[in-house]
């Protein structure tokens, strides 16, 4: 038998095909908008009226049934996540995105369940292939409900960033669970009639989504992410295949295979595989070695004060700032622009190094920096930056880390090793604005502290700025 | 034999779908990685479509209520925030096109932005 939503679907299909037609070539143009600067806010958008109508027609062809339950879902969903999203910092952006994809995820595992009850608890009725993409689609909603609200816990630092795993045992875990998971899935489409085997394939799904996050070191959180966000793609691609609707088919397979490219573009700009950031474990090891090797460096931390960084940027005539989490967190973007506006009209030529995954997320400084309108000619990426240092009298580093470590170019043996980094060290001199000597998120000591060139000036960056810039003013 | 082409005919458009998928997406700079990250998190919501089809044919008993209920509520935090959060992180783009912003002038030239 064919369930009941199929059928109705293909009973007066023509209109609402037609409509779901209008709205994956909205999706499509949106995201082709949203891949460029000047047309991305339009894209956005466009695809947000896609989705607008997408969510008509399907109304449209539910008749009467429910009208009650499908507003109080609406009504709840709108209550929670237009505030969450109106009131979200722009440094909370990347667990907010987390955590939308988890939510996305949780609604294609439960959709699955509920699906399955609706068949009987059985997909001993339904065609093969109906079981098969919805067993694919509860499994992998699961995982990235799950994943997704550990990567969230860990960005928002109610789950230590560390990596926790099970050590070596790690990768049998995770094979152990993706087995049992998958045997409880095919029992389930060749017949077998209980809803305790659909739960505890849910539940083996929830745990193999904790088993793969928690060993993955926050550093990496972005990509995992992103990551998540396609697998989310796929399972609803797959719920639409199990229930025949192609606006699903079309859009969760966009998500997938954009959001794999994405997850590879990110892992790239990282110089990371994404196999060996699934493996998991960054900095597991490392980051006791990394001290270590930091301790035995024997080096000094040459300590400064916001007096002497103003002479010493005043004098400058190149001053690069290198911006990282640090400014985020502190909210001190609207703090660095008008430093560099007291600096340029001491005729200091002043220029942002941006490096790829600085912050916690790619593009996170530029949309702080833009939000305090710092000129788009100013940011330099990663690869115009670091010739530029050569040429730089001061580097001045606001709360960046690990972007800057040189340990990734000298040490084989840091969890680091082979990520490009912004070559602060190149420079003449550098003031590194920070709270402590406290290890970055990947939790590495970083070499270029312990620089004879280096100045530490620590404090909160936005008052530490703004220090600079009072200092400045009395010069 | 229709269940069959149904099949296939969705398979033919999971796949197409895929391909374009990657060619949207083959090019993008690292600025927009977030927002275009954040956009098709928006779009993946879509299985929102799922849950409000089944609830408004059968529903079935009081706990496949509660469970679908549940589930239109997680798409719509899907949809309604992913796409406000985009719209958000790309407001902050606006200000910054090449065309010399003048310091002063608010809204120049590109101010086509629309009503939000």
């Amino acid at each position: 038998m064919i369930h009941p939503v199929v059928g109705t679907f293909l009973q007066n299909s023509d209109f609402l095909d037609v409509l779901y037609i209008i709205a994956f070539s909205l999706f499509i143009q949106g995201l082709r908008g949203l891949s460029g600067p000047t047309t991305a806010v339009r894209g956005n958008r466009i695809a947000a009226v896609g989705m607008a109508i997408a969510v008509i027609a399907t109304l449209l062809q539910t008749g009467e049934g429910n009208w009650g339950l499908i507003v109080l879902g609406v009504a709840l969903g709108t209550a929670v996540g237009v505030p969450a999203a109106r009131q979200v910092k722009m440094t909370a952006m990347p667990q907010m995105v987390a955590l939308f994809n988890g939510v996305g995820g949780g609604a294609v595992f439960l959709i699955a369940w509920a699906e399955f009850r609706d068949y009987g608890s059985s997909y001993s009725g339904v065609p093969s292939y109906v079981a098969i993409f919805s067993v694919f689609a509860a499994i992998v909603g699961s995982v990235s409900f799950w994943g997704s609200n550990i990567a969230f816990g860990k960005l928002q630092e109610i789950i230590p960033g560390r990596p926790i795993s099970f050590g070596s045992a790690q990768q049998i875990v995770n094979l152990v669970l993706l087995i049992l998971a998958l045997a409880a899935g095919i029992d389930l489409i060749t017949g077998a009639h209980s809803q305790a085997i659909f739960i505890g394939m849910l539940l083996v799904a929830a745990l193999l989504g904790n088993a793969v996050v928690l060993p993955i070191g926050g550093a990496d959180m972005p990509v995992v992410i992103s990551l998540l966000n396609a697998f989310t793609g796929l399972s609803a691609a797959a719920t639409g295949i199990a229930l025949d609707n192609t606006a699903l088919i079309v859009a969760g397979m966009i998500v997938g295979a954009s959001g794999s490219i994405l997850t590879n573009l990110m892992a790239t700009a990282m110089n990371r595989s994404i196999p060996s950031i699934v493996a998991g474990g960054f900095g597991g090891g490392g980051v006791v070695e990394g001290a270590e090797g930091a301790g035995a460096h024997g080096g000094t931390v040459r300590s400064t004060s916001a007096a002497d960084a103003a002479i010493q940027l005043a004098y400058a005539s190149r001053v690069m700032i290198v911006p990282g989490y640090g400014m985020a967190v502190a909210q001190a973007q609207h703090a660095v622009r008008e430093l560099t506006k007291e600096l340029e009209a001491r005729q200091v030529e002043v220029s942002y190094a941006i490096h790829p995954v600085a912050g916690r997320m790619p593009g996170h400084m530029n949309v702080l920096l833009a939000e305090a309108d710092v000129p788009y000619d100013q940011l330099k990426e990663m690869d115009d930056a670091n010739p530029e240092f050569q040429r730089t009298d001061v580097s001045l580093v606001i709360g960046a880390n690990d972007v800057t470590n040189p340990a990734a170019k000298n040490t084989p043996s840091s969890p680091i090793y082979g990520m490009p980094i912004l070559e602060v060290a190149d420079s003449r001199s550098v003031i590194v604005i920070k709270r402590s000597m406290n290890p970055g998120f990947a939790g590495i000591e970083n070499e270029l502290y312990f620089d004879p060139k280096t100045a530490m000036l620590f404090g909160d960056a936005k008052s530490a700025v703004s220090e600079i810039t009072a200092e400045l003013a009395q010069i | 034999m229709i269940l069959a082409s149904t099949l296939t005919t969705n398979l033919a458009i999971l796949v197409l779908a895929g391909f374009i998928g990657f060619v949207v997406i083959s090019k993008v700079p690292n600025t927009l990685h977030t927002p275009l990250m954040s956009g098709t998190n928006a779009i993946h919501g879509i299985v929102l479509l799922g849950g409000l089809l089944i609830v408004g044919f059968s529903g079935g008993g009081t706990f496949n209520k509660v469970i679908l209920v549940i589930a239109i509520a997680f798409g719509t935090i899907n949809v309604v925030g992913g796409f406000l959060v985009t719209d958000r992180m790309l407001e902050m783009f606006k200000s910054r096109p090449k065309s010399e912003a003048k310091d002063g002038a608010p809204e120049a030239p590109d101010g086509k932005a629309g009503g939000s």
